[in-house]
C-alpha cells in the first residue's frame, strides 16, 4: 500500500488529505486492476489462432453511454468530496489566531520573523531567525508568505502543507501541529542553483517550552543581541500588512 | 504555393527524376522525404535528450560522484566528473526541454503528420510544400540554436523546462546569462516552424482529400494530426509571445514578470500553462491516434466506436483550453479559482476513459497478432492507464497541495509522455517503416526492443511515484540533504540501474533502424494487411505517391474481417463488389 510511504502526518487538515489520497487510491486501483485484468483476458483469449474469424462490430451504443456516464460520475463525486478540505486549507480567512509569523524567502535561505511584544511586523523589536521557526503544539500559526526575490515554495511534508511564495505579494497561511518535534521545512520551487539544501526546521513545542523559548528569544533584550540579518529581510512593501490572503 | 493541384503535379511528376541530391535530400519538398527528415532530427534529439537524462539519474542515485566519462566536461571538481548544482539543473532543464520541443513534437507530429496526412487522406503532397520544406529547415535551426546553448559562458538555460519567472527573468538568479536568452530564441523561432506545420496539415485535410474521403471516413490517426494542428495552431503563438516577453525582459530591460518593476511574475505561469496544458495533448493526441490505426489492423477487427473516438478527441481538444490552471493550485493563484479548474480537470479525464475502454473494446472478439508495431501500441494503452489514472491524484486539489512539485508529478508526466507519447512513436516508427523506407525491420530485435524498454520503463518510473508519495521534491540536486529522504535513497540507486538498462536497451533500437534501412528484407506493398491508403501506394511511395490517379474511398478505414468479404480485410479503395455492399 502506498500509504506506507507517506510521511507522518502532524497536522489537523493533514487528516482530511490523507483521507482523499487514500479514496483516490483505492478508485485508481481498482479500476486499474479492471482495465489490465480485462485487457489480460482479451489478449489470451483472443490471440490468434487458425481457423478463428474476429468478431465484426462497430460498436455499442449503450456501452459507450455506460463509459461515459460512470467515470463521469466517479469524478463529480470525487471533485465534491474535494471542495470541503480545499475550502478549509486554502479558500477560507484562517481561523483566527493570534499566532502569527512572517516567513519571507530568499535566496536560499527561510528568514522567519516574530512581531515582538508589541505584536506587530515591522517595528524595531522584531526578531528575525534564520532557516528555523518555533511554534506552540496544538495551535493555529498564520504563516505571512513572502519572498524578496524568485519563487519560492514552503513545503512541510509532515504538516500535508505546501505554498508558494511570490515576489511582490504576501499570502497568509495556516497550520496547526498536532506533535512536538522537529520537521523539515524544504524548498519544493526550484529557486535557483542553491534550491536543494534551502531547508529549514520547524520546531513544534509543548505550551510551556514555547513560552520558555519565547522568553529566552523574542525578548526585547534578546532582540538585537544575535539577530541575524534583520535589516535585509523587510520587504520595500509596507511590511506590516496583515490583510485578507492571496492580496497583493 | 496553392497551385498544387492535382493537374499541376502532373507536369511536375515529369520533371521529379532530374531532381539533384540536394534537391531530393536536403531542401526537399517532398513530405515523405520531409517527414524522414523530421524523424531523424526527432531520434539525433533524443539521444542528447536521454544523456541528459542519464546524467540526473547518476547524481540523484549516486550524489556528488564522478560519472563515468564525464571527467573531462566537469573539470572543476576534485575529483573531476562531479556534476554542480548549477550543471544538474541545466541537464534536467535541457533534458525536458530537448525532449518535449526537439525530439516528441518532432517525431510525431513533425515526422508522422508529415508521412500519414497525404498518404492517409490520399493526397499527393501537403497543400504548401514549399512551406513544409521551411517548416522542417526552420524546426532544425531552432534544435540547432538549442544546442549552441551548451557552449556559452554561464551554461544553458538552468530554470527548468517550466523558466518561471522571476527566476528566468533576471539573469542574477541564476547565473545563466545567454543560455537563457537562447532557449528563448530557439523556442521562439520553433513556435515559427511549428506554425507553418500547423497551417499546412489543416489546408490539407480540409481541402485535399482524394474523392470519398469524408471527414468520417478518414483514419483517426488523421483526425488526431488534425486536432493536434489545430491545438498547435492555437496554443504554441501564447508560448511564442511569453518567451519574446521573457526575452524582452532579460534584454530590453521591461518588466513583465519582475515584481521589482511592477511585473506579475504569475503572468508567465499563466501564459506558460495556457499554452503549457493544450500542449500535453499535443504530444499525447497522435499517439492515440496511432494507437487506434495499428489497434484495429492487429486485432483484425474494426475500431471498437469510431464516433466515440472522434468525439472524445475532440472533446479533449475543447477542454484541454480550460484545465490549465490545475499546475498552478499552490502557486498563489486565487483559490476559488483552483476550484473551477478541478472540475474541468476532472471533466476532461472523461474523454480518455473513453478512448480506454474502445481500445479494450477492439481487442473483445479480436484475432490478436502479437507483432512488434502491436506490442507497442498495447504497452502505450497500459502506460497511458497508469499515467492517466496518477492525474486524478492531482485533480484534487487538496491532495495536489501535497503532491505538487514531488517526483509523484514526475512520475505522472514520465507515464504520459513517455509510457504514452514515446510508446506511441515506437509503435509509429515499427508500423510504418516498411512503407517509409521500403525495407521491414527485424521483428526478433523489435521484440526485444519492446520487451526491455516496458520492463525497464516502470522499473524507472513507477517508484518515482513511491519517493514522491514519501515527498522527495523534483529538481533537486542531492536527496541526501534531506533527513526526512534519507530512508528511501534505496529506491535512486534502483532507479537509477534502471534508467541505465533501459539507455542500453535502445540500442538494439538503433542497431535495427541502421541495419534494416540498408539490409533488412524488401517491404511489400501492404505487409500488415492494412486497409489504409497508404498502403495501397508503393513501399516506399514515389514522388507525388500515386501513379496516374489518386484511390477512391468507398468506406471507412477499419473493415477488417466482414463476413461478406472474401478476405479479412476491405481496403478503403476497394470498389464495392456487389449490392449490399456497406457504405459505411
Amino acid at each position: 500500500m502506498l500509504d506506507w510511504w507517506l510521511p507522518e502526518n502532524v497536522s489537523t487538515y493533514g487528516r482530511d488529505i490523507d483521507w482523499l489520497f487514500h479514496l483516490i487510491y483505492a478508485i485508481t486501483g481498482v479500476t486499474a486492476i479492471l482495465v489490465f485484468g480485462a485487457m489480460l483476458i482479451f489478449l489470451v483469449m483472443y490471440r490468434d489462432r487458425p481457423g478463428r474469424r474476429a468478431r465484426y462490430t462497430h460498436g455499442n451504443t449503450t456501452l459507450e453511454i455506460v463509459w461515459t456516464v460512470v467515470p463521469a460520475l466517479i469524478l463529480v463525486i470525487l471533485t465534491f468530496l474535494s471542495v470541503p478540505a480545499w475550502s478549509k486549507i486554502k479558500m477560507q480567512a484562517p481561523p483566527p489566531s493570534d499566532f502569527a509569523v512572517q516567513v519571507t524567502a530568499k535566496q536560499f535561505n527561510w528568514q522567519v520573523t516574530y512581531a515582538g511584544p508589541d505584536g506587530k511586523f515591522g517595528t524595531d523589536d522584531d526578531k528575525t531567525l534564520l532557516d528555523e521557526m518555533h511554534v506552540p503544539v496544538n495551535k493555529v500559526v498564520h504563516v505571512h508568505l513572502r519572498s524578496q526575490d524568485v519563487i519560492h515554495s514552503f513545503f512541510v511534508p509532515q504538516f500535508r502543507m505546501k505554498q508558494d511564495a511570490v515576489p511582490g505579494r504576501e499570502i497568509v497561511q495556516w497550520f496547526e501541529a498536532t506533535k512536538t518535534g522537529k520537521y523539515e521545512l524544504p524548498c519544493a520551487e526550484l529557486c535557483g542553483f542553491g534550491h536543494s539544501g534551502m531547508r529549514g526546521w520547524i520546531y513544534v513545542h509543548t505550551p510551556d517550552e514555547y513560552a520558555k523559548w519565547a522568553a529566552e528569544n523574542l525578548t526585547a533584550q534578546a532582540a538585537g543581541s544575535e539577530q541575524k540579518q534583520a535589516d535585509e529581510t523587510k520587504p520595500a512593501a509596507s511590511a506590516a500588512k496583515t490583510g485578507g490572503k492571496a492580496k497583493r | 504555393m496553392s497551385a498544387t493541384t492535382a493537374t499541376a503535379h502532373a507536369h511536375v511528376a515529369h520533371e521529379h527524376h532530374e531532381q539533384g541530391f540536394v534537391r531530393t535530400y536536403v531542401f526537399s519538398t517532398d513530405h515523405k522525404m520531409i517527414a524522414r527528415q523530421f524523424l531523424f532530427l526527432g531520434l539525433l534529439m533524443m539521444i542528447v535528450g536521454g544523456l541528459l537524462a542519464l546524467i540526473v539519474r547518476w547524481q540523484l542515485a549516486w550524489p556528488e560522484t564522478p560519472i563515468p566519462g564525464m571527467a573531462h566536461i566537469f573539470t572543476e571538481t576534485s575529483p573531476p566528473g562531479i556534476i554542480q548544482p548549477p550543471q544538474y539543473n541545466m541537464a534536467f532543464t535541457m533534458h525536458a526541454t530537448i525532449m518535449i520541443f526537439f525530439v516528441i513534437m518532432p517525431i510525431l507530429a513533425g515526422a508522422f503528420g508529415n508521412f500519414c496526412i497525404p498518404l492517409m487522406i490520399g493526397a499527393r503532397d501537403m497543400a504548401f510544400p514549399f512551406l513544409n520544406m521551411l517548416s522542417f529547415w526552420v524546426t532544425g535551426t531552432a534544435g540547432v540554436i538549442m544546442l549552441s546553448g551548451f557552449f556559452v559562458d554561464g551554461g544553458h538555460a538552468a530554470a527548468g523546462w517550466t523558466s518561471y519567472a522571476p527566476l528566468s527573468a533576471v539573469p542574477e538568479y541564476t547565473g545563466v546569462n545567454w543560455g537563457q536568452n537562447i532557449w528563448c530564441i530557439s523556442l521562439f523561432i520553433m513556435g515559427i516552424g511549428s506554425m507553418m506545420g500547423s497551417i499546412n496539415y489543416i489546408t490539407t485535410i480540409i481541402n485535399m482529400r482524394a474523392p470519398g474521403m469524408r471527414l468520417f471516413r478518414m483514419p483517426l490517426v488523421v483526425w488526431s494530426l488534425f486536432i493536434t494542428a489545430i491545438l498547435l495552431l492555437l496554443a504554441l503563438p501564447v508560448l511564442t509571445s511569453g518567451v519574446a516577453m521573457l526575452l524582452f525582459d532579460r534584454t530590453l530591460g521591461t518588466s513583465w514578470f519582475k515584481p521589482s518593476g511592477g511585473g506579475e511574475p504569475l503572468l508567465w505561469q499563466h501564459l506558460f500553462w495556457y499554452f503549457g496544458h493544450p500542449e500535453v495533448y499535443i504530444l499525447i493526441l497522435p499517439a492515440m491516434g496511432i494507437a487506434s490505426e495499428i489497434l484495429p489492423v492487429f486485432s483484425r477487427k474494426p475500431i471498437f466506436g469510431y464516433h466515440a473516438m472522434a468525439f472524445s478527441m475532440i472533446g479533449i481538444a475543447f477542454l484541454s483550453w480550460i484545465v490549465y490552471g490545475h499546475h498552478m493550485f499552490v502557486s498563489g493563484m486565487n483559490p476559488r479559482l483552483g476550484m473551477a479548474f478541478t472540475v474541468s480537470t476532472m471533466i476532461i479525464a472523461v474523454p480518455s476513459a473513453i478512448k480506454t475502454f474502445n481500445w479494450l473494446g477492439t481487442l473483445w472478439g479480436g484475432r490478436i497478432q502479437f507483432k512488434v508495431p502491436m506490442l507497442f501500441a498495447l504497452g502505450f494503452v497500459s502506460m497511458f492507464v497508469i499515467g492517466g489514472l496518477s492525474g486524478i491524484f492531482m485533480a484534487s486539489t487538496p491532495v495536489d497541495i501535497y503532491i505538487q512539485d514531488t517526483y509523484f508529478i514526475v512520475a505522472h508526466i514520465h507515464y504520459v509522455v513517455f509510457g504514452g507519447s514515446i510508446f506511441g512513436a515506437f509503435a509509429a516508427i515499427y508500423f510504418w517503416f516498411p512503407k517509409m523506407f521500403g525495407r521491414m525491420l527485424n521483428p526478433l530485435l523489435g521484440h526485444l526492443h519492446f520487451w526491455g524498454t516496458l520492463i525497464f520503463f516502470n522499473w524507472v518510473f513507477f517508484p518515482m511515484h513511491i519517493i514522491g508519495v514519501g515527498g522527495q521534491m523534483r529538481r533537486i540536486y542531492n536527496p541526501m540533504q534531506y533527513e526526512f529522504l534519507q530512508h528511501q535513497q534505496h529506491w535512486n540507486v534502483f532507479m537509477t540501474y534502471g534508467a541505465l538498462c533501459l539507455g542500453a536497451v535502445q540500442l538494439l533500437f538503433v542497431i535495427n533502424f541502421f541495419w534494416s534501412l540498408f539490409a533488412g528484407r524488401k517491404a511489400p506493398m501492404n505487409p500488415w494487411n492494412s486497409t489504409t491508403l497508404e498502403w495501397t501506394a508503393p513501399s516506399p511511395p514515389p514522388h507525388l505517391n500515386w501513379g496516374a490517379t489518386v484511390p477512391t474511398v468507398y468506406r471507412g478505414p477499419y473493415e477488417y474481417s466482414d463476413p461478406e468479404a472474401a478476405e479479412d480485410f476491405l481496403p478503403q479503395n476497394q470498389p464495392p463488389a456487389r449490392v449490399g455492399a456497406r457504405a459505411h
